[in-house]
């Protein structure tokens, strides 16, 4: 290689790498900019936000924040979305841990069948059952109740994960089973003391994407909870875009405060929704 | 079940044969135990309530009392004969399109650039997937927000990038209702094909891409020719996915237009809100929730089919 074609290739080596920092950094922007911009409109008047709608506040103006952390409504929605959360994970991880084990672990007639089955699900979006869902709801007197999110949710939960789990059990070598019943260990004793300990990772994944899809939902709670005493974050975001329509400043300050726990719990479990989501992937 | 094997057996070695029922009674009870509860609640929320909607769909109801008003196809026939769900359709479509066409070459490229020889891939990766995590009403609050005739981020800046620029009601207008909403689409859902290209792009061996280039190949020709084929089923899998997100979309749209303005970005998931639940017409919200399942069969059964011919292949 000559010294000139050295130069150029290190010339244009440099250009393709500071290339793939703008195209990186300005991706970064479009993501994080709007978030910013909600955060710092929260602390705005709304004649601030008028004429100054990107740019640092004025002032700082903390009252849109200190009212809406001083309202119940608020905490209730929290309390209703977090307790609504954790009831479906759990549901969801019990119930489909177990088939999954089933399906990974034990032969009988009929299983492949049994498994199609229990996977169906997987090619009926809620929103497609939505109707007939609310009138099952409905006559089973779950209308206005938090067990008319949480069991439906799980009910939807189970197939995508019995797949991810099914696959993360298969993957646990047969003679620590057989060891296991040399030790006397039953079946049900290999589950609960042996798979479920070591398969803890597939299960965080699992609970986790549980998680963040259950707080994030909306159709569903939109059509159950009438009484709002009982909603969600998302249906009181809703409610007071609603009511302030024209007061962005305060309904900043609401969206940045929802924000809060969404960011928390993605920053402390990246890993394990990214593991769920590659493995879930490959479900199709 | 075999009474001649069993008793037979049972003159051999009856304490073996009795052990042998046993463990098969309790297998019998732990299958129960493992699949009953899970199969009880999946069947009564998600199997039956899907067979009902196929119900319903034949009926003219309205939630109250039985459905006793049979009309056959009808419901059917006057969804598909409406101009307002033929749009909400083609909106769909529309999305899916977009979708395939742009989101996904954003995501692979990013995948690309973040994958290999960057500084910060971590905090990249972090910020990319961030907002397919946030929640729909956040985002689509946020937008609205973004959007807003005036004073909004959008019209702000391009009003101080372009001298007189007028303010345009992104949302508000049926011309550029449709592109506003892809754009949050886009920002919302691109994170999810950007993770499945990164790690199909890690499971390349690096050594392919050694061996490319000391064959003299430019990283161009190595993207083309060794890296891109090896994407094709997380390629396959990214527009599937992709597409049947666009046909069931509902709650971005109703945040942030509710179908508005005048039907210009109406889904078919609003059309059946609209007509099954502020109408209460059961039926008629049925044939197109029905509609709508029909439309995501028929996308996973071409997916199907392309991926067992690959899996052959």
């Amino acid at each position: 290689m000559s010294a000139v074609s050295r130069v150029s290739y290190r010339t244009s080596k440099l250009i393709s790498q500071t290339l793939k920092y703008v195209i990186a950094i300005t991706a970064s922007a479009i993501i994080i900019i709007p978030l910013i911009m909600a955060v710092l409109g929260g602390f705005k008047t709304n004649s601030d936000l008028q004429t100054n709608s990107y740019g640092l506040p004025t002032t700082f103006n903390f009252t849109n924040y200190t009212s809406i952390l001083a309202s119940s409504s608020f905490w209730q929605q929290l309390v209703n979305s977090t307790v609504i959360m954790f009831a479906t994970s759990v549901g969801v991880v019990i119930l489909s841990a177990m088939p999954a084990f089933v399906f990974a672990r034990m032969s009988f007639r009929g299983r492949g069948l049994v498994f199609n089955y229990f996977t169906l699900g997987l090619l009926f979006p809620i929103t497609v059952a939505m109707l007939p869902l609310y009138i099952t709801l409905r006559d089973m007197q779950l209308i206005d109740s938090l067990w008319g999110i949480i069991i439906p949710q799980v009910a939807f939960g189970v197939p995508g994960s019995i797949l991810i789990l099914r696959n993360f059990f298969t993957a646990i070598p047969k003679e620590l089973e057989e060891a296991a019943a040399l030790d006397g260990c039953a079946t049900v004793g290999f589950f609960w003391r042996i798979l479920i300990p070591l398969a803890r990772p597939s299960l965080a994944a699992v609970a986790v994407l549980t998680l963040v899809a259950s707080w994030n939902a909306f159709f569903l709670p939109l059509l159950v909870l009438n009484n709002n005493a009982l909603w969600t974050l998302p249906l009181g975001i809703m409610q007071y875009q609603g009511q302030f329509a024209q007061d962005w400043s305060k309904i900043l300050a609401f969206v940045s405060l929802a924000l809060i726990p969404t960011i928390i719990l993605y920053l402390l479990a990246e890993k394990q929704i990214v593991a769920g989501l590659t493995a879930g992937a490959v479900k199709g | 079940m075999k009474p001649e094997l069993a008793s037979s057996q049972m003159l051999v070695a009856l304490p073996r044969a009795t052990a042998r029922r046993k463990a098969k009674f309790a297998k019998l009870g732990t299958l129960t135990l493992f699949l009953l509860p899970t199969a009880a609640v999946y069947t009564i929320f998600v199997l039956l309530p899907i067979a009902k909607a196929v119900y319903y769909s034949l009926y003219k109801w309205n939630g109250l009392g039985a459905p006793t008003d049979f009309s056959g196809m009808s419901n059917f026939l006057r969804v598909l004969g409406d101009t307002a769900f033929v749009n909400a359709f083609f909106h769909n479509i529309i999305i899916l399109i977009l979708s395939i066409v742009t989101q996904l070459p954003i995501a692979f490229g990013l995948a690309l650039l973040v994958n290999r020889g960057i500084r910060g891939r971590t905090v990249f990766r972090l910020l990319f997937f961030l907002p397919y995590v946030l929640s729909e009403v956040i985002t689509g609050v946020i937008w609205n927000f973004i959007y807003r005739p005036s004073g909004g981020l959008l019209n702000s800046i391009l009003g101080n990038l372009i001298p007189g620029f007028t303010p345009i009601g992104w949302l508000g207008n049926q011309q550029t209702v449709l592109v506003a909403l892809f754009l949050v689409i886009t920002w919302k859902y691109f994170g999810l094909h950007f993770l499945l290209f990164l790690a199909a792009l890690q499971n390349v061996p690096a050594e392919l891409e050694e061996a490319a280039s000391i064959d003299g190949a430019t990283r161009r020709q190595t993207i083309l020719h060794v890296i891109l084929p090896l994407m094709g089923s997380t390629a396959v899998l990214s527009v599937y996915l992709s597409a049947l997100g666009s046909l069931q979309i509902f709650d971005l749209v109703w945040v942030m237009t509710t179908g508005g303005p005048v039907g210009a970005s109406e889904t078919m998931a609003t059309y059946m809100y609209k007509f099954g639940f502020q109408r209460f017409s059961i039926g008629y919200g049925s044939a197109v929730a029905v509609i709508i399942f029909v439309a995501c069969l028929v996308l996973s059964l071409i997916y199907q089919r392309i991926t067992m011919k690959r899996d052959l292949a």
